[in-house]
Protein backbone atom coordinates (compact mmCIF):
# COMPACT_ATOMS: atom_id res chain seq x y z
CA UNK A 1 0.00 0.00 0.00
CA UNK A 2 1.27 3.45 -0.88
CA UNK A 3 1.32 5.78 2.08
CA UNK A 4 1.36 9.48 1.33
CA UNK A 5 3.75 11.29 3.63
CA UNK A 6 3.87 15.05 3.94
CA UNK A 7 7.02 16.35 2.27
CA UNK A 8 9.37 18.61 4.18
CA UNK A 9 8.41 22.25 3.59
CA UNK A 10 11.07 24.92 2.98
CA UNK A 11 12.34 26.06 6.38
CA UNK A 12 10.81 29.51 5.82
CA UNK A 13 7.30 28.01 5.74
CA UNK A 14 7.99 25.86 8.80
CA UNK A 15 9.37 28.87 10.72
CA UNK A 16 6.50 31.20 9.80
CA UNK A 17 3.95 28.56 10.76
CA UNK A 18 5.34 27.71 14.20
CA UNK A 19 7.17 30.83 15.42
CA UNK A 20 4.17 32.15 17.36
CA UNK A 21 3.53 28.87 19.18
CA UNK A 22 7.19 28.49 20.08
CA UNK A 23 7.46 32.01 21.44
CA UNK A 24 4.26 31.59 23.45
CA UNK A 25 5.56 28.40 25.06
CA UNK A 26 8.93 29.95 25.84
CA UNK A 27 7.43 33.11 27.36
CA UNK A 28 5.13 31.06 29.54
CA UNK A 29 7.98 28.93 30.83
CA UNK A 30 10.84 31.42 30.94
CA UNK A 31 9.36 34.90 31.04
CA UNK A 32 9.67 37.53 28.35
CA UNK A 33 13.31 38.37 28.75
CA UNK A 34 14.82 34.90 28.63
CA UNK A 35 12.34 33.77 26.00
CA UNK A 36 14.07 35.86 23.33
CA UNK A 37 17.38 34.00 23.57
CA UNK A 38 15.63 30.68 23.87
CA UNK A 39 13.68 31.49 20.70
CA UNK A 40 16.93 31.92 18.75
CA UNK A 41 18.31 28.72 20.17
CA UNK A 42 15.18 26.69 19.46
CA UNK A 43 15.04 27.60 15.78
CA UNK A 44 18.80 27.28 15.32
CA UNK A 45 18.61 23.76 16.76
CA UNK A 46 15.67 23.01 14.49
CA UNK A 47 17.62 24.38 11.52
CA UNK A 48 20.62 22.22 12.41
CA UNK A 49 18.48 19.07 12.49
CA UNK A 50 16.16 20.03 9.63
CA UNK A 51 17.98 18.32 6.79
CA UNK A 52 17.92 15.01 8.66
CA UNK A 53 14.13 14.93 8.76
CA UNK A 54 12.67 12.17 6.63
CA UNK A 55 9.14 13.60 6.36
CA UNK A 56 7.15 16.70 7.23
CA UNK A 57 4.66 15.11 9.66
CA UNK A 58 4.09 16.50 13.16
CA UNK A 59 6.61 19.28 12.82
CA UNK A 60 4.71 21.25 15.46
CA UNK A 61 5.21 18.54 18.07
CA UNK A 62 8.83 18.26 16.99
CA UNK A 63 9.69 21.95 17.31
CA UNK A 64 7.77 22.35 20.58
CA UNK A 65 9.76 19.46 22.00
CA UNK A 66 12.96 21.20 20.99
CA UNK A 67 11.66 24.37 22.66
CA UNK A 68 10.91 22.43 25.86
CA UNK A 69 14.41 21.01 25.75
CA UNK A 70 15.83 24.55 25.43
CA UNK A 71 13.74 25.62 28.44
CA UNK A 72 15.36 22.88 30.53
CA UNK A 73 18.85 23.82 29.36
CA UNK A 74 18.15 27.48 30.13
CA UNK A 75 17.07 26.61 33.66
CA UNK A 76 20.11 24.42 34.10
CA UNK A 77 22.52 27.07 32.90
CA UNK A 78 20.91 29.58 35.24
CA UNK A 79 21.32 27.12 38.11
CA UNK A 80 17.58 26.96 38.72
CA UNK A 81 16.57 23.92 40.69
CA UNK A 82 14.18 22.04 38.51
CA UNK A 83 13.19 18.58 37.50
CA UNK A 84 11.42 19.79 34.42
CA UNK A 85 11.03 17.46 31.52
CA UNK A 86 10.17 18.02 27.89
CA UNK A 87 6.57 19.04 28.15
CA UNK A 88 5.19 16.90 25.37
CA UNK A 89 2.05 16.19 27.37
CA UNK A 90 0.56 19.58 26.58
CA UNK A 91 1.84 20.21 23.09
CA UNK A 92 -1.03 19.18 21.04
CA UNK A 93 -4.56 17.89 21.16
CA UNK A 94 -3.90 15.08 18.76
CA UNK A 95 -6.07 12.07 19.53
CA UNK A 96 -3.13 9.70 19.06
CA UNK A 97 -1.35 11.38 21.87
CA UNK A 98 -4.37 11.75 24.14
CA UNK A 99 -4.84 8.03 24.01
CA UNK A 100 -1.31 7.52 25.22
CA UNK A 101 -1.34 10.21 27.88
CA UNK A 102 -2.89 8.23 30.73
CA UNK A 103 -0.32 5.50 30.20
CA UNK A 104 2.78 7.57 29.68
CA UNK A 105 2.25 10.19 32.38
CA UNK A 106 3.88 7.86 34.88
CA UNK A 107 7.02 7.17 32.86
CA UNK A 108 10.38 8.82 33.58
CA UNK A 109 10.66 12.05 31.57
CA UNK A 110 12.95 11.02 28.74
CA UNK A 111 11.20 7.68 28.21
CA UNK A 112 7.85 9.42 28.21
CA UNK A 113 8.95 11.96 25.61
CA UNK A 114 10.49 9.23 23.45
CA UNK A 115 7.44 6.94 23.61
CA UNK A 116 5.02 9.77 22.87
CA UNK A 117 7.04 11.07 19.94
CA UNK A 118 7.51 7.57 18.55
CA UNK A 119 4.03 6.17 18.95
CA UNK A 120 1.89 9.27 19.42
CA UNK A 121 3.42 11.24 16.57
CA UNK A 122 5.13 8.52 14.58
CA UNK A 123 8.45 10.37 14.47
CA UNK A 124 11.51 8.32 13.54
CA UNK A 125 14.48 7.96 15.89
CA UNK A 126 16.49 10.62 14.05
CA UNK A 127 13.73 13.13 14.66
CA UNK A 128 13.26 12.11 18.28
CA UNK A 129 17.00 12.39 18.82
CA UNK A 130 17.10 15.87 17.34
CA UNK A 131 14.13 16.95 19.46
CA UNK A 132 15.64 15.56 22.66
CA UNK A 133 19.16 16.62 21.76
CA UNK A 134 20.51 13.08 21.98
CA UNK A 135 21.54 10.33 19.55
CA UNK A 136 19.23 8.06 17.51
CA UNK A 137 20.55 5.07 19.49
CA UNK A 138 19.74 6.73 22.81
CA UNK A 139 16.30 7.64 21.49
CA UNK A 140 15.68 4.04 20.44
CA UNK A 141 16.80 2.79 23.86
CA UNK A 142 14.64 5.27 25.75
CA UNK A 143 11.65 4.29 23.63
CA UNK A 144 12.07 0.57 24.13
CA UNK A 145 12.74 0.75 27.85
CA UNK A 146 9.66 3.00 28.14
CA UNK A 147 7.62 0.42 26.29
CA UNK A 148 9.00 -2.41 28.48
CA UNK A 149 8.10 -0.46 31.59
CA UNK A 150 4.56 0.11 30.29
CA UNK A 151 4.19 -3.55 29.47
CA UNK A 152 5.17 -4.55 32.98
CA UNK A 153 2.57 -2.18 34.36
CA UNK A 154 -0.20 -3.15 32.03
CA UNK A 155 0.19 -6.89 32.47
CA UNK B 1 3.09 35.31 12.36
CA UNK B 2 3.14 37.99 15.06
CA UNK B 3 6.75 37.71 16.27
CA UNK B 4 8.28 41.09 17.23
CA UNK B 5 10.23 42.47 14.27
CA UNK B 6 13.57 42.71 16.06
CA UNK B 7 13.34 39.15 17.36
CA UNK B 8 12.48 37.90 13.91
CA UNK B 9 15.33 39.84 12.31
CA UNK B 10 17.76 38.55 14.93
CA UNK B 11 16.91 34.97 14.12
CA UNK B 12 17.16 35.53 10.37
CA UNK B 13 20.55 37.22 10.78
CA UNK B 14 21.99 34.51 12.97
CA UNK B 15 20.61 31.79 10.70
CA UNK B 16 22.38 33.48 7.77
CA UNK B 17 25.62 33.66 9.77
CA UNK B 18 25.32 30.09 11.05
CA UNK B 19 26.27 28.52 7.72
CA UNK B 20 23.33 26.14 8.14
CA UNK B 21 21.15 27.50 5.34
CA UNK B 22 20.92 25.72 2.01
CA UNK B 23 19.75 29.00 0.52
CA UNK B 24 18.81 32.49 1.66
CA UNK B 25 16.50 34.79 -0.24
CA UNK B 26 15.01 38.24 -0.17
CA UNK B 27 12.73 40.39 -2.25
CA UNK B 28 14.68 43.32 -3.70
CA UNK B 29 13.07 46.51 -5.01
CA UNK B 30 14.24 47.50 -8.46
CA UNK B 31 13.43 49.67 -11.47
CA UNK B 32 11.67 46.62 -12.87
CA UNK B 33 9.55 45.95 -9.79
CA UNK B 34 10.22 43.58 -6.91
CA UNK B 35 12.76 40.83 -7.65
CA UNK B 36 13.14 37.63 -5.70
CA UNK B 37 16.83 36.78 -5.34
CA UNK B 38 18.30 33.66 -3.72
CA UNK B 39 21.88 32.81 -2.80
CA UNK B 40 23.58 29.59 -1.68
CA UNK B 41 27.11 28.84 -0.51
CA UNK B 42 28.00 28.56 -4.19
CA UNK B 43 26.67 31.97 -5.15
CA UNK B 44 23.62 33.66 -6.61
CA UNK B 45 21.23 30.90 -7.64
CA UNK B 46 18.05 32.64 -8.72
CA UNK B 47 16.51 35.93 -9.71
CA UNK B 48 12.79 35.91 -10.39
CA UNK B 49 10.36 38.59 -11.48
CA UNK B 50 7.67 36.76 -9.58
CA UNK B 51 8.03 38.07 -6.03
CA UNK B 52 5.71 35.41 -4.58
CA UNK B 53 8.25 33.10 -2.97
CA UNK B 54 6.21 29.90 -2.58
CA UNK B 55 6.64 28.44 -6.04
CA UNK B 56 10.25 29.53 -6.35
CA UNK B 57 11.19 28.08 -2.98
CA UNK B 58 9.87 24.64 -3.81
CA UNK B 59 11.92 24.57 -6.99
CA UNK B 60 14.99 25.85 -5.18
CA UNK B 61 14.52 23.32 -2.36
CA UNK B 62 14.78 20.49 -4.89
CA UNK B 63 18.19 21.70 -6.07
CA UNK B 64 19.70 23.20 -2.93
CA UNK B 65 17.91 21.52 0.00
CA UNK B 66 15.00 22.44 2.33
CA UNK B 67 16.82 24.81 4.67
CA UNK B 68 15.71 27.95 2.89
CA UNK B 69 15.01 31.16 4.77
CA UNK B 70 14.31 34.77 3.94
CA UNK B 71 17.49 36.38 5.27
CA UNK B 72 18.01 39.88 3.84
CA UNK B 73 21.53 40.21 5.22
CA UNK B 74 22.75 37.31 3.08
CA UNK B 75 21.67 39.26 0.00
CA UNK B 76 23.54 42.48 0.84
CA UNK B 77 26.15 42.06 -1.88
CA UNK B 78 23.58 41.06 -4.52
CA UNK B 79 21.41 44.04 -3.58
CA UNK B 80 24.36 46.44 -3.78
CA UNK B 81 25.39 45.26 -7.22
CA UNK B 82 21.84 45.30 -8.60
CA UNK B 83 21.25 48.81 -7.20
CA UNK B 84 24.45 50.04 -8.83
CA UNK B 85 23.50 48.36 -12.10
CA UNK B 86 20.08 50.00 -12.18
CA UNK B 87 21.68 53.33 -11.30
CA UNK B 88 23.88 52.95 -14.40
CA UNK B 89 27.01 52.76 -12.25
CA UNK B 90 27.88 49.13 -12.81
CA UNK B 91 28.32 47.36 -16.15
CA UNK B 92 29.77 44.05 -14.95
CA UNK B 93 28.60 41.89 -12.06
CA UNK B 94 31.20 40.40 -9.72
CA UNK B 95 28.81 37.90 -8.14
CA UNK B 96 29.59 34.20 -7.94
CA UNK B 97 26.84 32.17 -9.60
CA UNK B 98 25.37 28.85 -8.53
CA UNK B 99 24.37 26.98 -11.68
CA UNK B 100 24.19 23.48 -10.17
CA UNK B 101 20.62 23.15 -11.43
CA UNK B 102 21.65 23.28 -15.11
CA UNK B 103 23.93 21.15 -17.25
CA UNK B 104 24.79 20.14 -20.79
CA UNK B 105 23.64 22.34 -23.66
CA UNK B 106 21.83 24.75 -21.32
CA UNK B 107 24.95 25.34 -19.27
CA UNK B 108 27.03 25.87 -22.41
CA UNK B 109 24.56 28.46 -23.69
CA UNK B 110 24.40 30.30 -20.37
CA UNK B 111 28.20 30.43 -20.23
CA UNK B 112 28.30 32.02 -23.68
CA UNK B 113 25.47 34.35 -22.69
CA UNK B 114 27.52 35.59 -19.74
CA UNK B 115 30.14 36.85 -22.21
CA UNK B 116 27.78 39.15 -24.14
CA UNK B 117 28.92 42.58 -22.92
CA UNK B 118 26.92 45.41 -21.40
CA UNK B 119 25.23 47.66 -23.91
CA UNK B 120 25.58 45.15 -26.78
CA UNK B 121 23.21 42.61 -28.26
CA UNK B 122 23.61 39.27 -29.99
CA UNK B 123 21.08 37.22 -31.94
CA UNK B 124 19.69 33.85 -30.90
CA UNK B 125 21.55 32.33 -33.81
CA UNK B 126 24.86 33.91 -32.94
CA UNK B 127 24.55 32.59 -29.42
CA UNK B 128 23.71 29.13 -30.77
CA UNK B 129 26.84 29.27 -32.93
CA UNK B 130 29.01 30.31 -30.03
CA UNK B 131 27.61 27.42 -27.98
CA UNK B 132 28.72 25.09 -30.80
CA UNK B 133 25.35 24.37 -32.41
CA UNK B 134 24.45 26.96 -35.08
CA UNK B 135 21.10 25.36 -35.88
CA UNK B 136 19.87 25.47 -32.30
CA UNK B 137 18.55 29.07 -32.34
CA UNK B 138 15.13 27.90 -31.22
CA UNK B 139 16.57 25.84 -28.36
CA UNK B 140 18.59 28.89 -27.34
CA UNK B 141 15.30 30.79 -27.16
CA UNK B 142 14.01 28.17 -24.73
CA UNK B 143 17.13 28.45 -22.61
CA UNK B 144 16.72 32.25 -22.48
CA UNK B 145 13.12 31.82 -21.46
CA UNK B 146 14.11 29.62 -18.51
CA UNK B 147 17.21 31.58 -17.52
CA UNK B 148 17.47 31.10 -13.72
CA UNK B 149 19.36 34.36 -13.16
CA UNK B 150 18.04 37.04 -15.55
CA UNK B 151 19.68 40.49 -15.54
CA UNK B 152 22.98 39.07 -14.24
CA UNK B 153 22.98 36.46 -16.99
CA UNK B 154 21.93 38.99 -19.63
CA UNK B 155 19.31 37.21 -21.71
CA UNK B 156 17.79 40.65 -22.38
CA UNK B 157 20.76 41.23 -24.74
CA UNK B 158 19.67 38.43 -27.06
CA UNK B 159 17.45 39.59 -29.93
CA UNK B 160 16.06 38.33 -33.24
CA UNK B 161 18.04 38.45 -36.50
CA UNK B 162 15.99 41.45 -37.65
CA UNK B 163 16.82 43.26 -34.43
CA UNK B 164 13.31 42.69 -33.05
CA UNK B 165 13.24 42.05 -29.32
CA UNK B 166 11.22 38.83 -29.85
CA UNK B 167 10.50 37.75 -26.27
CA UNK B 168 11.50 37.89 -22.63
CA UNK B 169 10.66 35.74 -19.61
CA UNK B 170 9.90 38.89 -17.61
CA UNK B 171 7.87 40.50 -20.41
CA UNK B 172 9.05 42.58 -23.38
CA UNK B 173 8.57 45.83 -21.50
CA UNK B 174 11.30 44.84 -19.05
CA UNK B 175 13.63 43.74 -21.83
CA UNK B 176 13.21 47.11 -23.51
CA UNK B 177 13.86 48.96 -20.25
CA UNK B 178 17.07 47.01 -19.62
CA UNK B 179 18.38 47.62 -23.14
CA UNK B 180 17.58 51.35 -22.83
CA UNK B 181 19.34 51.50 -19.49
CA UNK B 182 22.42 49.99 -21.10
CA UNK B 183 22.18 52.34 -24.10
CA UNK B 184 21.67 49.47 -26.52
CA UNK B 185 18.32 50.97 -27.54
CA UNK B 186 17.62 54.60 -28.13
Amino acid sequence: MMVTVASIPPFEAFYVEHADDVLRLLRRRLGRERADDAFQETFLRALRAYDRLRHGEHLRAWVLTIASRVVIDTHRRAGDVTDEVPDVAHLDGLPAYEELAFLTDTLPPTERAAVVLRYGYDLDYEQIASALDSSPDAARQATSSGVRRLRRRVT
Amino acid sequence: MTIPTDLDRRFRDSAARSGLLDAAYDVIDSELGPLLAAVTDHGLARISYDPEPERELDVLARVAGPRILRAPRALDETRRELDAYFAGKRTVFDLELDLRGVSGFTLGVLEELAKVPYGRTATYRELAERAGNPRAARAVGMVMNRNPIPIVLPCHRIVGSSGALVGYGGGLERKEKLLRLEGALL
